[in-house]
């Protein structure tokens, strides 16, 4: 079972709540994930609408809250989020999240790495969002990360794993659990970075803005389990060269060479 | 009174706590955050914090992200 901070997790798919049509949708494919970890982001309450409070469609008992630092440009301004979604959430989880940049939100290596020796010093289990560079990875970790999340491809863009050749590497060294964030675009880009070996993926937008997200969010579920046991079963190695699948001896071409 | 609330000017018409503050909104107390010059008030303080004069405040909520 996947562990992180001494927390158990039976599903290794993690969602985010981003984007979906309405609450309602929402929390039905959270519940055709069969998800147990969230993300949710802080934002200023909307105070023309008052009501519109995305808790209210989540129970804090049945899921692990995974609050964002999204928006965060820099180390400080992630550092006072984290604070906040502590007391948000009356936990210390967070998704460590730095992008200075809105056009392409690539993840700040320096002021990440600043922010997690921080957080983790204040308490807090902090699993950074970072570039898939197995350098930074080793670092992260060493600063007390209880995760990693290694981007696939740039936030919503449904690219995949682009960065497998690295995020393979992170695997390999990892201490902590790798959980592939960010770009997965298909339930078969899921099963591809769970093959590799990676603990957990995190999906949001490929599920809500599916044409049905709650179908999709189970689909997702089917291909990290799918992805999972294909990692443990030990899968064969890549090669150049035809291998013949069916016996080579006792073929009939010798006894029935007369044919040729 | 003005106070910048969420980064917009706000007047308040008599002297008001975070607790005041919060039912005029319509905001029940446990779903937010409140940060009174980037300090995170605890909510068992929304009543005897009074606002001065300029006071920024930020009230912030969990939304749906990533």
């Amino acid at each position: 079972m996947l562990c992180i901070a001494g927390t158990e997790f039976r599903s290794r798919l993690f969602l985010g709540t981003g984007k979906f049509s309405s609450s309602t949708v929402m929390a039905k494919a959270i519940e055709a994930s069969d998800c147990q970890m969230i993300t949710v982001a802080l934002r200023r309450v909307d105070l023309e609408n008052p009501d519109d409070d995305i808790m209210k469609a989540l129970s804090q008992r049945e899921y692990t809250f995974l609050p964002n630092t999204s928006g965060a440009r820099n180390a400080d301004e992630a550092i006072r989020l984290a604070h906040i979604a502590r007391a948000a959430s009356g936990s210390s989880w967070l998704k460590l999240e730095v992008t200075p940049d809105p056009r392409t939100l690539l993840p700040d290596p320096v002021e990440t790495l600043f922010a997690t020796e921080k957080l983790v010093k204040d308490g807090f289990i902090v699993l950074p969002y970072m570039n898939a560079d197995p350098i930074l990875a080793l670092k992260l970790q060493d600063a007390g990360a209880a995760a990693v999340m290694p981007l696939g491809s740039p936030i919503g863009t449904n690219q995949g794993v682009l960065t497998d050749f690295q995020v393979a590497i992170i695997i390999e060294q990892a201490r902590v659990p790798v959980v592939v964030d960010a770009g997965i675009g298909a339930p078969s880009h899921a099963a591809y970075a769970m093959e590799m070996g990676a603990d957990a993926v995190l999906v949001n937008t490929a599920i809500s803005v599916a044409g049905d997200p709650v179908a999709m969010a189970a689909a997702f579920a089917k291909a990290v389990e799918a992805g999972r046991t294909a990692y443990i079963a030990g899968m064969g190695q890549k090669s150049k060269h035809a291998s013949a699948s069916s016996p080579e001896s006792g073929q009939l071409s010798s006894d029935l060479g007369f044919l040729a | 009174m003005n106070i910048i609330l969420n980064g917009n000017n706000k007047s308040l018409q008599k002297p008001s706590s975070i607790l005041d503050l919060l039912k005029s909104l319509e905001l029940m107390p446990e779903t937010v955050v409140v940060e009174l010059n980037t300090t995170i008030i605890q909510p068992n303080s929304y009543d005897a914090t009074q606002f001065a004069e300029g006071d920024r405040v930020e009230i912030i909520r969990f939304v749906g992200g990533g």
